[in-house]
């Protein structure tokens, strides 16, 4: 297992190498000077644009820069935002908490329906709930998912009133930031109504984040569902007169849920992409919005250090996925 | 003499196949409403000139988000009602397919074209050829797509063009990797050597050898690229970095039309509509094709 773990480790390096020179090299190749673009001034004189530089480091070779960039990334400085001039790091850690909080509670939402959703529809296959389902699948599938949100802010906010339409909690509350997590916070907080206020602002950004994620396990389980129910060693705990019951639950389930695992850890690709689209729809204070943000802003910094850390936390997310594939399906580490 | 038998045999072997995808593909009822849907689209898209009742850009001050006309204050001369600044939505709408079909066109194109030169290359030399390629892919792959796009559009700057061209980017490591996967099954088996022994050269076995038999995958990643390829432009398109207005693309003509999401559902339900239902229809034609070319990749 060790050395599993070890040798995904070392393919992961030249991954992240290749994402810092993305990173790195994104503000070098964009239009314009990049010691005004980074220091974020215009029409400075020389002695000044000489001192930028030679803050900024532009002034050295490209691959001394590259090093120093790298040194200070493995220090935690990611440099300051040109907007708010703060450290780049603490403002992505303040907003972190909220997209975690939102994608966390999609790919719930995603799992617990998708999953019975896709068993059923494999158990009952051809059945009309399967028809129905899968249609339904499809239709999330194909989901443009910044109409979807905007069509339930009409029906649920603007015509039943029964939602607010953006933000993370109604303005009466306040309460000490301490999980950085609304729904926890809130109810730590011990006020009344702060909880459900939480919950009701959270309800439908997290609906929409989890539509196409929700369809793609609802797929993906029915036709790992289909694929195990045929093997042999189902037909053997059938022939022997296991109850279906336990021959679906037992050796069926468990068995396809190894696919589908796989699955529901890809999707965090996907939440990443969505939450920018589901942040900006319900102004949402998360890592999405405010990598939008910073791009119509041209907060340069803000873009790059962006870029590297939540591709970062992907490749970081898949490798955990790959180390849980490994840990449930022996096949995969002894190969 | 010879020739022309050969020509038929061939000939006859097309017609065969091309029955047997239609026989396969025919079995999947969604399949045949997709296809038939997308049809319509590329016609409503060709012949938008003729179609459209009105010109897609002209502001007819008098009528602003005048309701479509079954609603009360609707009017039979602006079908589906007219937005904000008294633009005809249904002419809109009509022109939009024009976009969307077109940017899924270009994005797949270059992306098919990228993918398979690049994944060729890595799976027929292999080595360090393979390795660098693929790594580069990988590093590609490690970004969320939209947000890859969006910020090669904040470089290459806002517009249609530079979306297209920042999609087919990301979506090209797909192709990659379905290529390569296809060309190091192919290499080994006996036709390959048998061409490589009658001195075929290292050009004509990539492309006219081993390529053809690795399409069948491509194919299905293709309809299933073109898709999100619309989606993705509307979503770029929605944030102000794809088509700019006035241009009447789906996403833009969204993003124009928030602010009046209570007051005016018309303008914001119906460019969304037609996106759901341009990519439902290219997704269920996918799932069909898929079923039809390739029994491997067959889900149920």
């Amino acid at each position: 297992m060790f050395r599993f773990i070890f040798s995904k480790l070392l393919y992961l390096v030249p991954t992240f190498m290749g994402i810092t020179i993305i990173a790195f090299g994104f503000v070098r190749i964009l239009p314009g000077d990049p010691v005004l673009l980074m220091a974020g001034e215009r029409g400075i004189s020389p002695e000044r644009h000489a001192i930028l530089s030679e803050q900024l480091g532009f002034d050295r070779p490209i691959w001394v820069q590259y090093f120093d960039f790298l040194g200070r990334l493995f220090q935690g400085d990611l440099g300051n935002s040109l907007v708010t001039k703060k450290p780049v790091m603490a403002e992505f850690l303040t907003l972190f908490p909220a997209t975690v909080e939102l994608g966390l509670v999609a790919i719930l939402i995603a799992t617990l329906i998708g999953v019975p959703v896709g068993v059923l529809a494999a158990i009952k296959r051809g059945s009309w709930f399967d028809q129905v389902s899968m249609t339904a699948a499809l239709v999330g599938f194909s989901m443009p998912i910044f109409w979807w949100g905007l069509l339930l802010i009409i029906f649920f906010s603007g015509i039943l009133g029964w939602t607010p339409v953006s933000g993370r909690i109604s303005l009466m509350y306040f309460f000490p930031d301490v999980t950085g997590f609304m729904l926890i916070d809130s109810l730590i907080s011990g006020q009344k109504g702060a909880f459900t206020s939480a919950i009701s602002h959270l309800i439908l950004p997290s609906v929409v984040l989890a539509t196409i994620p929700l369809a793609v396990i609802a797929r993906q389980t029915r036709s790992a569902m289909l694929e195990v129910m045929g093997e042999d060693y189902v037909r053997t705990a059938r022939a022997k007169g296991m109850p279906p019951r336990r021959v679906i639950g037992v050796h069926a389930l468990r068995n396809a849920m190894i696919p589908v695992i796989t699955t529901i850890g890809l999707q965090i690709g996907v939440l990443m992409a969505g939450a920018i689209l589901t942040e900006t729809i319900f102004s949402w204070p998360g890592i999405g919005k405010w990598m939008i943000d910073s791009i119509s802003r041209r907060d340069y910094p803000v873009v790059q250090s962006g870029l590297l850390l939540i591709a970062g936390l992907v490749m970081l997310v898949n490798l955990l996925v790959d180390l849980t594939y490994g840990l449930i399906n022996p096949r995969i580490r002894h190969k | 003499m010879s020739d022309t038998t050969i020509k038929l045999s061939d000939a006859a072997i097309r017609k065969q196949m091309l029955a047997d995808f239609w026989f396969y593909f025919r079995q999947n009822r969604g399949a045949v409403v997709g296809m038939w849907v997308f049809i319509g689209l590329v016609l409503l898209a060709v012949f938008a000139q003729v179609i459209a009742p009105h010109d897609p850009t002209q502001q007819y001050r008098d009528a602003l988000l005048v309701p479509p006309f079954w609603q009360e204050g609707g009017s039979t001369s602006f079908l589906l009602g007219t937005d904000a600044v008294g633009r005809d939505m249904l002419s809109r709408l009509i022109y939009g397919a024009q976009y969307s079909l077109f940017i899924g066109v270009v994005v797949v194109a270059i992306a098919l074209i990228g993918g398979i030169f690049v994944g060729l290359l890595a799976g027929f030399f292999g080595g360090w050829v393979d390795t660098v390629i693929m790594r580069v892919m990988d590093v590609i792959l490690a970004f969320p797509s939209l947000l890859l796009a969006l910020v090669l559009v904040a470089v290459l700057g806002p517009g249609l063009t530079n979306a297209m061209i920042a999609i087919a980017i990301v979506y090209q490591p797909h192709f990659a990797r379905l290529t390569r996967a296809a060309v190091m099954g192919e290499k080994q088996r006996e036709y390959v050597t048998a061409a490589r022994v009658a001195g075929a050269g290292t050009m004509r076995l990539m492309f006219k050898t081993i390529l053809p038999n690795c399409l069948a995958p491509l194919i299905v990643q293709a309809t299933l690229s073109f898709s999100s390829a619309v989606l993705d432009s509307a979503a770029l398109g929605f944030l102000g970095m794809g088509a700019q207005p006035p241009s009447s693309e789906w996403g833009t003509m969204l993003a124009e039309a928030r602010e009046f999401i209570l007051r005016a559902w018309w303008v914001v339900t119906l460019p969304g509509l037609a996106i759901l239902i341009s990519v439902l229809a290219i997704n269920l034609m996918g799932d069909g094709l898929r079923d039809a070319l390739d029994p491997k990749l067959k889900r149920s």
